[in-house]
């Protein structure tokens, strides 16, 4: 058996520990890379940008504990962006096991963004005021076409029971035509849902917070113009936090990203060197 | 106290961790726990939803405090719905089931062509006029738009004209899952990235 | 009629979306609000019946002390910890998902870590999958696998890092080729789409009601 036949038959526990090895490397000696930025996160970037003060956005939080290493990074970049731009985000969450990362996020920010602000002497943000979340509720499509009529035909109150009209911020607030923007953070297929009747019934503009295995299918949106930025997965949300000038999470998870995508081409290329190998001993 | 349970936690989430990754070396008690336990509170977390965020604020909330009694109708046809569990009068479910496909089918009729059909043709009709680098991509894409259709349209033997469309469609769909499987590698890596970085930042703090 | 009442209802409801979609004023716009919002009550319920089978079937599988019961014990037991820390987070704080309620406590070191790392021990198998399986066998192999490749390293740093062009190639890829075919599929899945919505909505397609 020669080497690379070898090679073949190794212990798939082994490449597992090689796996791990090359996550877990990068992140404790902090290697760091700079981040290309692609064009799709930079039209979504600048289409958040220059909203005008006091607009209101719509963030929709479709994801759970299993894509939240992608899109959790996004969605906090994005409410810091919301808040240092004086933007009104407004939270829903159409994936039920959304709703506590929603809400813990939400929180989080603005603990931060309100430490930021007390410092350099700027307004806080205030929940209710600021920013809010009208938390879940059943109905997906039906809901999605629903609330682009009455929002509270849906949403009565918020996540903790608030009636909207006691929240001085959602007081005038009734349909998509209240929002500049829905910012969708997507691990299934909402966004999809939101393309075909928010965005085509309703006209409001849409911008993808996609996990990476679902970022390709959203390309078609893209190009015909249903969507106006597209992030995808974990390098999306890299670029939008160098954008932010604010690298966190997703910014140093790439390093570790980069080197476990070299490995698994090396593992590509040793794999289809021993099949050839083995192919042309065959044939011989 | 509350040192005491934020630690407690993280250790908690440690263990549940390590015991699904030692499926990695192979499956054991451990793996077998911290599986049962994922569906068992998973199935709780639903309950809890279900009434705190559907019956609570869509029925029970309008009913007592607004007096919706119309919605006795859709909560008639909900319960109906539970009737499953009773194979004698299991038949009364079918008329929930059929409200919600009813609706489900006329959303999907009208969503799809407004919202899918015309807009992706439209975004097909693209301009072809000079010699540049637009031209070429938009001309690549009305072709690989076009071949991609041809190959999945089964009605007529792949041969001729419709064979080579086809066989140009097979080239792209490779293309195209190439990158999906790209991008699925980094879905799937991100989300061990997001697993060590708890278990070496949180629980013990190797990464600053 | 235990047919012939349901296709019915799937015949009028889908009815009254489709025409109100024409005809978006009263009644035909009201009728389909009021559709809507109930539609959206009744979805609430399915789950339900998810969970009653769920535990149903290991109640049962404890009763019967058969192989593997024990671990049915810590499924009924994480199901009861979550309802009872539910409904005391819920009438404590108005909201079961109150930040400083047990409910999410238990969430944040109980599900969030069970379940992305399920997700996370994929990456493992993708790894061991590409270099046991992944083999340029033909020319369409090896245009995914060259594809793939390409993708892998350009979208990431590293990429940059090796070839400033890389990141834009692989851009050009996901934004020419690979958006082109998966529009051919788009399209094709919203034809199909609507081909069995149609189906169903005229009766023909009946297998819903089983």
């Amino acid at each position: 058996m020669n080497i690379f036949e070898r090679i073949e038959k190794i212990d798939r526990r082994i490449i597992f520990l090689l796996v791990a090895i090359a996550v877990l490397l990068p992140l404790i000696f902090k290697v760091r890379m700079e981040i290309p930025i692609s064009e799709p996160v930079k039209k979504a970037f600048v289409s958040v940008d220059t909203l005008s003060s006091g607009t209101y956005i719509l963030i929709s939080v479709d994801y759970d504990p299993a894509s939240m290493p992608e899109l959790q990074p996004m969605y906090k970049t994005l409410l810091m962006q919301c808040f240092e731009k004086g933007l009104k985000p407004v939270m829903i969450v159409q994936w039920p096991l959304g709703l506590p990362l929603s809400i813990k996020a939400m929180s989080e920010m603005a603990v931060e963004y309100n430490r930021i602000a007390s410092k350099e002497g700027k307004d806080t943000v205030v929940y209710g005021v600021d920013y809010c979340n009208i938390g879940y509720r059943p109905g997906g499509v039906a809901q999605i076409v629903g609330i682009g009529k009455e929002i509270r035909d849906y949403f009565e109150s918020d996540y903790k029971g608030t009636p909207l009209d006691s929240l001085p911020m959602m007081k005038d607030i009734h349909n998509y035509d209240n929002f500049a923007l829905l910012f969708c953070l997507e691990a299934g297929s909402m966004g999809e849902m939101y393309v075909q009747y928010a965005n085509a019934r309703f006209g409001i503009k849409i911008i993808f917070g996609m996990t990476a295995v679902s970022a390709p299918d959203a390309y078609p949106y893209l190009q015909s113009g249903q969507i106006i930025g597209l992030l995808g997965g974990l390098q999306g949300a890299a670029e939008y936090e160098t954008l932010m000038k604010k690298p966190g999470f997703a910014t140093m998870g790439m390093t570790a990203q980069s080197w476990v995508h070299v490995l698994i081409v090396l593992f590509i290329l040793l794999g289809n060197i021993g099949y050839f190998i083995g192919r042309k001993k065959r044939r011989s | 106290m509350y040192n005491f349970w934020a630690i407690f936690g993280i250790w908690m989430a440690a263990f549940l961790t390590l015991a699904i990754f030692s499926f990695l070396y192979k499956d054991n008690p451990f793996y077998k726990l911290a599986e049962h336990l994922y569906v068992g509170t998973s199935a709780g977390y639903m309950l809890i939803y279900t009434y705190f965020l559907t019956i609570k604020p869509m029925l029970i909330d309008p009913i007592t405090k607004q007096q919706q009694f119309f919605l006795f109708i859709p909560a008639f046809f909900g319960i109906i719905m539970l009737t499953r569990w009773f194979p004698k009068i299991a038949w009364l479910s079918r008329w929930s089931i059929a409200f919600t496909i009813g609706i489900g089918t006329g959303l999907a009729i009208t969503g799809s062509i407004q919202g899918i059909l015309i807009p992706q043709i439209k975004g097909t009709l693209i301009a072809l006029h000079g010699w540049n680098w637009t031209t070429l991509n938009n001309l690549l894409i009305i072709i690989g738009v076009i071949s991609t259709l041809t190959y999945f349209y089964f009605s007529k033997a792949h041969k001729g004209v419709i064979g080579k469309t086809a066989k140009i469609g097979i080239t792209y769909i490779m293309i195209a899952f190439g990158a999906s499987f790209g991008y699925t590698v980094m879905g799937r890596i991100s989300l061990l990235i997001g697993r060590m970085y708890f278990l070496f930042h949180d629980w013990i703090p190797l990464i600053h | 009629m235990r047919r012939e009442i349901p296709l019915a209802i799937t015949f009028i409801t889908s009815l009254i979306i489709i025409v109100s979609f024409f005809i978006p004023h009263a009644p035909f716009g009201t009728m389909q609000e009021i559709s809507l919002k109930w539609y959206a009550i009744i979805a609430g319920f399915t789950m339900l019946l998810g969970v009653d089978s769920l535990i149903h079937m290991h109640s049962q599988k404890i009763k019967r002390k058969k192989s593997g019961w024990v671990y049915s014990v810590v499924l009924i037991v994480g199901f009861a910890v979550f309802v009872v820390a539910g409904t005391i987070s819920g009438f404590r704080y108005g909201t079961a998902m109150d930040i400083n309620s047990s409910f999410m406590y238990l969430y944040n070191y109980v599900i969030i870590p069970l379940q992305s790392t399920m997700f996370a021990l994929l990456s493992f198998f993708i790894a061991s999958a590409a270099y046991r399986a992944f083999r340029a066998r033909n020319l369409d192999a090896t245009l995914l696998l060259i594809t793939a490749v390409i993708v892998m390293i350009g979208r990431v740093p590293i990429g940059n890092q090796i070839w400033h062009n890389f990141p834009a190639i692989a851009e050009w890829i996901m934004a020419i080729p690979q958006m082109a075919a998966k529009r051919g599929i788009l399209i094709g899945i919203s034809l199909g789409y609507i081909a069995v919505s149609l189906r169903i909505m005229l009766g023909i397609e009946r297998s819903y009601l089983s």
